[in-house]
């Protein structure tokens, strides 16, 4: 019988630094969902990875590529900053919730409306993890939070923000789509539009985003599991997982590429 | 012989591993690792396929799978 | 330089824009405030003509994390505002210094509190000398006070960043920002690209390591050692770059400190108190206020009897003055704000007064 080989290297595009995060937190499976992307494009020495402020705040001593900590929210910004000088520079910024939808929303719609040509890995976990669980702006109604300890009401904190349907009204962003790190087949699916992320810069055709559902189950204060039954039950509910946009497929198809 | 092989002092007991496994074939072991977790062992070799899927929901990138 | 300079009569909005394409900016990230617009429609102009890009941001909040991401790969970067909008950028500017990056502000100071209006101000002395941001970092600041300054200082603010691995800011005024005076302009070129080892962008692993631009340091003494190694840098700016200029009597009774426009104000009310009052009167003018000239202050005010500081604000940069005087002399202020200046008239009798207390004047 032949001798059993190694089927998954660590990937590459992942440093030897152990990640800081909780027990079962899906920011190490997007971490190295995108560092097996990079290294699958061949592209982890000619990439900047920005890391933002939150959990994430380390992903620059995760990610083994060069690399940019930005302030709350800036990501899209220093993005911007970087491509503008470095057009041939993979850039994308790692982003939370907190980060990208609360204090970053004007960063992120106008690096969208420009069809500024960088990647954003969007992760939405519903709750600000690093500074313990408060609501975020994407936080579901009734869920609870250590800001919104009844469960979020419409009349005190509004709706939950639906980034990808918010984007998708603009024509500059150029892939958009919205996928879940909880089962094994939306985990690879995850990947495919992480992937499709990258080509579309790699192609230069603009702005893409790629927005993950994930858990937290620290402040959820639900094991891993039960964390991933909530995604499947209620925040798919809420957050549909679809490929919103994509630009490069339509450009395939000849169609309409005017949004 | 398909097997798994999984970082016991990276590993931080998740459970996703054991429990997204089609064949059963990992557990919770009794050791301790330095962090204080019960790290995921394999305890069925025999029925292991190799599949990959403990790898692929593992977020502490701590699986290795041989085929 | 072996190439001419060209003599043209050009506002200082457009001198400071040129000045920067002169000190080698192909990057310009910017925000529309009065009374600086000027800088960046002459940006959206030229740049694109040499290569350069010009980018309106969305927000002073934006354009600041454009260049502290443009900074990060390496470019010779440049924003300008006014006020409020310096004001927005204060976080930016902190990440900046605390990630060691090279970057040009100019900051054309407008009256505040609040939205203020837009006439011309010096109440930002604080913002630019003591704010950039939170944290222990300081901007390195240049204060014009001509048009030919503005074009001057701020071409040369990008060889003073890259020196010491920190944002550079000019810190000028409306009336500055908008007057009109003939200008000799540095000749356009292409400068060698900096030497940034530290910059962002591809490159071959065996060759370096990864380059991370981060100003984040939880163990305490290593953020201690970054803190300590800007103060050193600092400290030696102080000795290799302090600059000042003096005008008036080699034996003065009466020492005037003043900047920017109000220095321009000062040069005749000095005339003025040396040739018809009498009063023997020296102006020592910085021309960075970081690092602060104190030497000359200090040295000076051991030999007259009073000081006056007149500035465009309620008594901001007067603090510096006072510091540095020590007490030898009285130091007295002239501060008008909101836009208002004060006539060449009020600064002359502002003098007639200190050296009436001083007792070296009669009438």
């Amino acid at each position: 019988m032949a001798e059993a080989k190694l089927i998954n290297p660590y990937p590459k595009g992942l440093t030897e630094v152990e990640m800081r995060y909780c027990p079962g937190c899906t920011h190490g499976t997007a971490h190295r969902l995108v560092a097996e992307v990079l290294e699958e494009l061949d592209i982890i020495d000619r990439t900047v990875a920005i890391a933002t402020v939150g959990c994430s705040v380390y992903a620059y001593e995760y990610f083994n590529t060069d690399a940019v900590q930005a302030a709350h929210g800036r990501g899209p910004a220093v993005a911007t900053g970087i491509k503008r000088v470095q057009p041939e520079t993979v850039v994308f910024s790692y982003q939370g919730d907190g980060d990208l939808a609360s204090i970053g929303m004007a960063e992120v719609v106008h690096a969208a409306a420009r069809s500024e040509n960088i990647t954003i890995i969007f992760i939405n976990n519903a709750v600000f993890g690093m500074t313990q669980g408060q609501m975020a702006p994407t936080t579901l109604l009734g869920q609870k939070t250590t800001t919104s300890p009844q469960g979020r009401t419409v009349e005190a904190a509004g709706y939950p923000i639906r980034i990808c349907e918010m984007l998708a009204t603009l024509p500059g962003a150029s892939f958009l789509a919205r996928e879940a790190l909880t089962t094994p087949a939306r985990i690879r699916s995850s990947k495919r539009s992480i992937r499709r992320a990258f080509e579309t810069q790699l192609a230069g055709a603009g702005f893409a985003l790629v927005e993950l559902l994930s858990i937290c189950p620290t402040w959820w204060r639900m094991d891993p599991l039960e964390a991933i039954r909530h995604v499947e039950e209620k925040m798919i509910d809420y957050y549909p997982l679809e490929v919103f946009r994509d630009r490069l497929a339509e450009e395939d198809e000849g169609g309409d590429t005017n949004a | 012989m398909p097997k798994v092989k999984i970082d016991a002092e990276r590993c931080k007991q998740c459970m996703l591993c054991v429990e997204f496994c089609p064949r059963d074939s990992l557990r919770i072991s009794e050791r301790t690792n330095l962090k204080g977790y019960h790290p995921v062992e394999q305890c069925d070799e025999e029925s292991c396929t190799g599949c990959g899927i403990c790898a692929l929901v593992c977020p502490s990138v701590c699986v290795e799978v041989y085929r | 330089m072996s190439q001419q300079r060209r003599k043209v009569f050009i506002s200082g909005n457009e001198a400071t824009a040129e000045g920067g394409i002169a000190g080698g900016c192909r990057h310009f990230f910017g925000y529309p405030i009065t009374p600086q617009n000027k800088i960046p429609e002459y940006m959206a102009e030229e740049l694109p003509k040499i290569g350069g890009v010009y980018l309106q941001a969305e927000s002073e909040v934006a354009a600041i994390n454009m260049v502290y991401g443009a900074a990060s790969a390496g470019a010779r970067v440049m924003t300008t505002s006014s006020s409020p909008g310096i004001a927005l950028m204060q976080e930016g500017l902190s990440y900046c210094l605390g990630s060691e990056l090279p970057c040009v502000l100019v900051n054309m100071v407008r009256g505040g509190p609040g939205l203020g209006n837009i006439g011309p101000a010096q109440s930002d002395y604080w913002l630019a000398t003591r704010g950039c941001g939170h944290g222990d970092g300081r901007c390195i600041t240049l204060t014009p006070y001509s048009v030919q300054e503005l074009h001057d200082f701020t071409a040369g603010a990008f060889e003073i960043a890259d020196r010491y691995r920190n944002p550079v800011m000019v810190l000028a005024d409306a009336i500055l920002a908008s007057m009109m005076e003939p200008c000799e302009l540095i000749p356009r070129r292409d400068l060698p690209a900096p030497d940034r080892p530290w910059a962002v962008g591809p490159h071959d692993p065996d060759q370096r390591e990864r380059n991370i631009v981060n100003s984040l340091w939880v163990e305490f003494d290593v953020m201690e050692a970054v803190s300590q190694r800007l103060e050193e840098r600092y400290r030696q700016a102080a000795e290799e770059i302090t600059d000042w200029d003096e005008f008036g009597s080699d034996e003065p009774q009466v020492m005037i400190c003043a900047y920017g426009i109000s220095a321009r104000i000062c040069e005749s009310a000095v005339m003025q108190a040396n040739d018809e009052l009498g009063i023997r009167t020296r102006l020592i003018r910085p021309k960075t206020v970081f690092p602060f000239p104190t030497e000359p202050i200090r040295s000076w005010a051991e030999r007259v009897d009073a000081a006056l500081v007149v500035e465009l604000s309620m008594g901001q940069f007067v603090e510096d003055v006072r510091l540095a005087v020590e007490g030898r002399c009285p130091v007295d202020l002239l501060g008008r704000a909101g836009g208002n200046v004060p006539t060449v008239g009020d600064v002359v009798e502002k003098i007639r007064e200190a050296a009436l207390r001083a007792g070296v004047a009669r009438v």
